[in-house]
């Protein structure tokens, strides 16, 4: 068992902090400002170092790189909140496209993803919270789906309807925009009679042409928990930091802060939440770009993950805020931010609550649980 | 990045784990499955099987009986044992006296002392904390003072673990009142217990088990050369023995152990099918989960046997679970908890299951566990100074 990178992706972890260096928090603030809620500019450079098209195969346009990679730019957006959404746009909505889409499919838009030229959207919640919402009528759909991160902006919809995925051309469908809590976009889509394709290939009959999309979507939901858990895991170990440097300077009484037990030992139960989680994120990607390991092991193996940072999120996201005090609740200050992006990567692909419910119907198949396979 | 053992690691996992399911005595494996204690000679038939196979004192020198096996070695070793249900080999001999000895001991007591130490013929007993001296150990008063080539030891020592069983004490005490700061002055001795002098009175524990002491030192004759190292370094071989205490104090795998004990239990009385039951073992098995991955990772980075600053956290984190898990016992036995005096005197006087049984007094007895070894607060006192800068 190896928890460290390679030299390869030592390098890439360098290469893409160094492109995100700039996002403090008065940057970051300027870009979210505006539609459509990142830098158009970095999107391009990040497809120029080849990080939109990381997990795709080079067939396909992409990289052939694996769920390792995949973490270690994950945490990089997450440790400055990069606003550009790498986790919905390639991990999720690419790998959707990736896993079940034709070879056509996969060359035209997985190629436009890595290029920059196509920015796609996952439509899979619907306004009740659930996932429906949208009806098939032959090759059109009609309904609403909402919350569509990025959804306005999108050039390609991937949308899950009666259980099958179909692409649908953004243009045509009814948008609208607003911002999300932690300074992304999201829409509410209409659909009237609108022409979808589906996704996959009629002669192997995945994806949208008549067989179950939600297994096959399953995997890539797995990948994107795993990606997600690594930039909650940047964001945490940011937070982490951002507080233990306030309560060395920030002075009250006529002493800095760390002079007071009280908080030193709080900022101690920081550090023990954000290292248990380093521990089952890092596994997690491990398990994940283990050939050797079931799906159904990779599945639990990422809802493992994402349990414990829905729990650690909440802890040092509110701690963080709590022990830097009033200065911790303004936009201007990074420690809010990064809360906020917890708390959004918490309820995205499942949250805590859920997470613990579907771990707890395999709970008597097992004695322990086994780190090794 | 890699999940897999190597073929060796795989293959030293499976030897370790046939060793310890067969060569130790079944009945005493299933002492320790019951929750029970296997008494003195239980300990040291145990380690005595493992000594011969060279499995008592591997993070030893190897001229004294050690392995010169990777930390990821010793992890696995450590982790089949306590799956096993075997006793550890005795922590006072083990893991704080012998390294001591080895390290900084003469080469006359190494010799003396370190076979019998790994062969568990002598018994060893901490003598470091005192009525006045619990984390601030370094206030400590027992004192030794010169006559002629002897020492001769005056004070006392408490919460001695298991003291009732020992030949021998390792006693931290001060021989330099006078030092500018109360670390410099304190050495590190060896004394037989049954020296004139020591006397022993055993301290009943809230769970009724009678496991800690307090010994009495009134004018010790203890021979010079039984002086570990310098005179008045001690306090440095005493941290070098509390950071050695501190990696094995995580019982990740006995936890486990307890936590799948705890969930059969539960899963046969039908009360796994209470979703707020199962989402407390759904937890729990995370946390535990994130702790033995810390474990790993804290071993595979642990340079020159040096224990990982984190490890702070395997004490404060293993702990706390430890607790939990025993808490969740309690809570499943219910008023079946109850029974716990029973058995005690003549055997079948109860028709209550034995987990029930031994619940509360496990759940009572570790709430020592957050209190020795460092206490949780020191652990966090650590990890805010010593990894936080603060």
């Amino acid at each position: 068992m190896d928890f460290t990178l390679d030299s390869e992706q030592t390098a890439l972890r360098d290469a893409v902090r160094g492109l995100l260096k700039g996002y403090d928090a008065e940057h970051r603030r300027a870009v979210t400002k505006n539609d459509p809620g990142f830098d158009e500019d970095m999107w391009s450079k990040l497809a120029e170092m080849g990080i939109l098209g990381l997990p795709f195969s080079e067939d396909d346009g992409g990289m052939g790189a694996g769920q390792v990679e995949v973490s270690v730019v994950a945490e990089e957006f997450g440790r400055v909140v990069a606003p550009e959404p790498f986790v919905e746009a390639v991990v999720l909505a690419g790998g959707i496209v990736a896993a079940c889409g034709s070879d056509e499919q996969r060359k035209e838009i997985l190629g436009g993803i890595s290029s920059g030229e196509i920015l796609p959207a996952f439509a899979w919640a619907d306004p009740t919270g659930g996932e429906k919402g949208v009806t098939v009528d032959g090759d059109t759909l009609t309904g609403v789906k909402e919350p569509v991160l990025n959804g306005a902006r999108a050039d390609t919809i991937i949308v899950f309807a009666e259980g099958r995925l179909f692409l649908v051309d953004g243009a045509a469908t009814e948008r609208t925009s607003y911002r999300t809590f932690d300074g992304g976009r999201a829409a509410r889509i209409r659909f009237d009679d609108t022409p979808a394709t589906p996704l996959g290939d009629s002669s192997t009959g995945s994806g949208g042409t008549g067989s179950d999309a939600t297994e096959a979507t399953q995997s890539v939901i797995a990948a994107a928990q795993v990606a997600y858990a690594h930039e909650a895991l940047g964001a945490m170990d940011s937070a982490l930091k951002l507080t233990t440097s306030y309560l060395t300077t920030r002075k009250q009484f006529g002493v800095s802060l760390n002079r007071f037990q009280s908080l030193t030992f709080r900022a101690a139960d920081m550090y023990t939440s954000l290292e248990l989680t380093r521990s089952i994120v890092s596994w997690a990607t491990m398990v994940l770009a283990d050939d050797d390991v079931s799906p159904e092991k990779k599945r639990e193996a990422a809802a493992r993950a994402k349990l414990q940072v829905s729990k650690a999120g909440r802890h040092i996201g509110q701690e963080a805020i709590q022990l830097h005090g009033g200065i911790g609740m303004t936009a201007e200050y990074s420690v809010g931010w990064l809360t906020a992006r917890l708390t959004a990567i918490d309820h995205l692909l499942g949250d805590g609550r859920q997470l613990t419910g579907q771990l707890a119907r395999g709970l008597a198949s097992y004695g322990v649980v086994e780190p090794l396979p | 990045m890699k999940l897999h053992l190597t073929e060796e690691e795989s293959a030293f996992r499976e030897e370790m784990r046939t060793f310890f399911t067969t060569e130790i005595p079944q009945q005493i494996r299933d002492t320790i499955a019951a929750g029970h204690h296997v008494g003195k000679e239980g300990v040291v038939q145990t380690q005595q099987i493992l000594n011969r196979a060279g499995l008592a004192v591997p993070n030893w020198p190897v001229e004294w009986g050690g392995r010169d096996w990777t930390p990821l070695q010793r992890h696995i070793w450590h982790e089949e044992m306590q799956l096993a249900c075997v006793p550890p080999p005795l922590a006072f001999n083990a893991n704080m006296v012998g390294p001591v000895i080895a390290n900084f001991g003469s080469q006359a007591q190494r010799e003396r002392f370190l076979p019998p130490t790994a062969n568990l013929d002598i018994w060893w007993c901490q003598g470091f904390s005192e009525p006045n001296s619990g984390s601030d150990l370094a206030s400590l008063s027992t004192k030794a003072t010169r006559d002629g080539d002897d020492w001769i030891l005056n004070g006392q020592k408490t919460w001695t673990t298991l003291g009732q069983y020992a030949d021998w004490i390792f006693v931290l005490c001060r021989t330099d009142p006078e030092a500018e700061r109360k670390q410099q002055g304190i050495s590190f001795l060896l004394c037989p217990m049954d020296a004139e002098g020591v006397t022993l009175r055993p301290i009943e524990l809230i769970d009724g088990s009678v496991e800690v002491n307090e010994v009495f030192f009134e004018d010790v004759r203890v021979p010079g050369d039984l002086l570990v190292g310098e005179e008045n370094k001690g306090w440095s071989y005493a941290k070098f023995l509390l950071g050695n205490e501190r990696v094995g104090v995580a019982p990740v795998g006995a936890t486990k152990r307890a936590l799948a004990t705890v969930k059969k239990h539960a899963e046969e009385t039908g009360r796994l099918d209470d979703p707020l039951l199962a989402a407390e073992f759904v937890g729990l098995e995370n946390e535990l989960l994130a702790l033995e991955l810390t474990a790993l990772r804290v071993v595979a980075n642990s340079a020159d046997g040096k224990p990982h600053p984190a490890s702070s956290v395997l004490k404060l984190k293993g702990t706390e679970i430890q607790q939990a898990v025993s808490e969740l016992a309690v809570d499943l036995g219910g008023p079946l908890a109850l029974a716990s005096g029973a058995g005690d005197g003549q055997g079948d006087d109860s028709d209550i299951a034995e987990w029930a049984r031994v619940s509360a007094p496990t759940y009572l007895n570790l709430r020592k566990a957050s209190i020795y070894g460092g206490s949780n607060e020191i652990q966090r006192q650590i990890i805010a100074g010593t990894i936080l800068g603060l």
